[in-house]
């Protein structure tokens, strides 16, 4: 059985930034009540070199994380290994955790990265109105495709390359 | 034409930072600053709650070394509640100085293996692409994934600690919410190779012998680059070991000199000021003895090994000899050595959690002591990046009225400051073009004291690196965006 990883990411004590994390966490409480075995489920305030060895493990991994960009709720991008040197020491990009993993062992899981709109990174604990809905479409898109395939790679490679326009399940 | 060259932020240092320097019509160097945007809103937001909870909130002001602001505010707790600063149960401290010396061991490995290793292994001249370790990885793949496992190792005693990796809530006011299972202890004791704590000793000591190679065969850079005299300020055990989680405040001047004779920290605000100054949001401490002018220090590892006597384990004591042997004694001032002292200091962190992992109090059942509560405290401790400060008042209703805070890189502000100028003087002034290597020299200078320059948020499209170009008039010549 192929392995999958959902890795959220972030700082829960700073509002929309706990996007990652709780996208991690409403998938994990769905595959308990599934009783889904193959999939595994972590989250931590960044990414940093040690995520190398544990996506190494897996045949799949989607990292989750809040995003600035100029996107209407959520999106998903294939990753790839880049080597793009980093500007942050304890922080890294998931390209370039994916491009140590390569490095290192040889190999590297198809990997996928959710970016989930947020609008306010205050000390706050709570998220957003417009975080809660974002979180929700994401969670929604992300349980679908698993109740659709355990193991849905060609159906995300389809919605990150906009082949199908909108996946509908 | 008097330019201005401005770094931002610095590569490879945590966060945000910006290094300006300013040159006049013949290329000289006539100013330099680094500039820190450093996050001052945490001290407001915590007033008005519950005392109790500031060990988990702390966390929010920052997803990087979020553990040591956690014990630092529990260590302040417990105080107030009447249990400390010395009168923890043996399984409430012991669990808290494991995971204390857990979070200096991923911490200082990370920063060798990520962010020095290149620069020792490819030269600080080399081309950015190649200073960074991915190709540490491919060139020296062993050393590599040494480092990825001792990062992981350090990250897995947190979370056996703390209870989890994000927001933690190991550390509660008096002492501690768990013990450590005869599991969870043989994981780290007995774990399958390479991950248990005899793989991490001698690891520590590899490391340690990798720098230690480096420095005989470049021994005039890593002696002369960004040098200069300090005074030097931590923590010490009571018999002046060296200690990162408990003890009282040491400070020394450049020849060695006692400034601060081992006082205790409660009373930190009669000795250490901290200084505004208009051009940076970060305050410059000071010694109030010495007054602003000559009172700044150093923290942090470099620090540590200057005033501390001697350290309390075997393999760490004996680097420690040979360290002061080369200085004959007397404080290090050389800012390279840096990493010399945050290698010993992982080895000793290393040796601490063996000494801890094999103690049955881990395994006990007390976990909190209680006494009469109070209504201020401060906790400090020895973080990787230096000496660590929180103090709380909690007046009414267990509500927090003050907090104040100064973080390890606050401290180490000024001689980060002094030692962009030492290089800036060295590699800049009198050249007509400025090359990447001095510009990564300068940063060098810099990643010596480990900055942490957080702001805790990451989200994606945020903090795009740029290189600015200004003229004496401000104006801008050149810009590169990464």
């Amino acid at each position: 059985m192929k392995k999958i990883l959902i890795f959220g990411y972030g700082n829960p004590g700073r509002q929309d930034d706990a996007l990652g994390v709780l996208l991690a966490d409403h998938m994990e409480k769905w595959a308990e009540e599934k009783d889904i075995k193959s999939m595994d489920f972590d989250t931590n305030y960044q990414l940093n070199i040690e995520d190398a060895l544990t996506i190494s493990e897996y045949d799949m991994v989607i990292f989750a994380d809040a995003s600035i960009e100029q996107i209407a709720d959520f999106k998903l991008s294939q990753v790839k290994p880049n080597q793009k040197t980093e500007f942050t020491m304890h922080a890294m990009s998931p390209d370039f955790v994916l491009h140590l993993c390569q490095s290192l062992y040889n190999k590297y899981p198809a990997t996928y990265l959710l970016h989930i709109k947020g609008v306010e990174f205050e000390m706050k604990e709570s998220l957003t109105a417009i975080g809660k809905d974002n979180l929700a479409l994401a969670y929604e898109f992300l349980m679908n495709a698993f109740t659709k395939f355990s193991y849905p790679k060609d159906l995300l490679d389809r919605h990150c390359t906009g082949q199908t326009g909108e996946i509908i399940f | 034409m008097g330019q201005k060259l401005t770094i931002e932020p610095v590569t490879r240092v945590e966060g945000h930072g910006k290094v300006t320097i300013h040159l006049d019509d013949d290329n000289n160097v006539v100013q330099t600053r680094l500039h820190i945007v450093e996050f001052r809103g945490f001290e407001r937001f915590i007033q008005g709650r519950p005392y109790w909870e500031a060990p988990v909130l702390v966390q929010r002001l920052c997803g990087i070394c979020p553990v040591s602001h956690h014990l630092a505010a529990a260590k302040a707790l417990d105080v107030i509640v009447g249990a400390g600063p010395d009168g923890l149960t043996p399984t409430g401290e012991k669990m808290r100085r494991l995971m204390h010396y857990g979070q200096m061991f991923q911490s200082h490995a990370l920063h060798f293996f990520h962010l020095v290793s290149p620069d020792l292994l490819f030269g600080i001249d080399a081309r950015p692409e190649k200073r960074n370790v991915i190709e540490v990885a491919k060139e020296f793949t062993e050393l590599a994934v040494q480092g990825v496992m001792m990062r992981k190792f350090g990250q897995e005693i947190i979370r056996a600690t703390a209870g989890k990796k994000i927001h933690g809530t190991g550390a509660i006011p008096g002492g501690i919410n768990k013990n450590l299972s005869s599991e969870e202890r043989d994981f780290f004791v007995k774990g399958k190779d390479p991950l248990n704590i005899d793989k991490m000793i001698e690891w520590s000591k590899d490391a340690l012998n990798l720098f230690k190679g480096y420095h005989n065969e470049n021994r005039e850079l890593v002696d002369t680059f960004a040098a200069f005299p300090s005074n030097h300020l931590s923590l010490v055990r009571k018999d002046g070991a060296l200690d990162f989680y408990h003890g009282v405040i040491r400070a020394v001047d450049e020849k060695g000199d006692k400034i601060l004779h081992d006082i205790d920290y409660q009373h930190y605000l009669d000795y250490i000021g901290e200084e505004v100054k208009s051009w940076s949001y970060m305050k410059f401490p000071f010694l109030k003895s010495l007054g602003t002018k000559d009172g700044w220090y150093r923290v942090g590892p470099l620090a540590r090994l200057n005033t501390c006597d001697f350290i309390p384990s075997p393999l760490a004591q004996k680097e420690f000899e040979e360290f002061k042997a080369y200085t004959n004694g007397k404080p290090n001032n050389m800012s390279m050595h840096m990493h010399w002292a945050r290698l010993i200091e992982t080895l000793h962190a290393a040796e601490v959690m063996k000494d801890l992992l094999n103690d049955a109090d881990l395994q006990g059942r007390d976990l909190v002591a209680k006494g009469k509560k109070g209504s201020e405290g401060v906790g400090v401790l020895e973080e990787t990046r230096g000496t660590l400060f929180h103090h709380y008042r909690s007046e009414k209703n267990d509500l927090i009225s003050m907090c104040n805070l100064i973080v390890s890189t606050t401290n180490n502000n000024e001689p980060m400051n002094k030692a962009v100028r030492q290089v800036a003087d060295a590699m800049i002034s009198g050249q007509k073009s400025i090359r990447e290597g001095m510009l990564n020299a300068v940063e060098v200078a810099i990643r010596a004291y480990d900055p942490c320059l957080s702001c805790a948020t990451h989200a994606l499209g945020k903090m795009p690196l740029e290189i600015s170009l200004f003229d004496k008039n401000e104006n801008l010549l050149d810009q590169k965006t990464n």
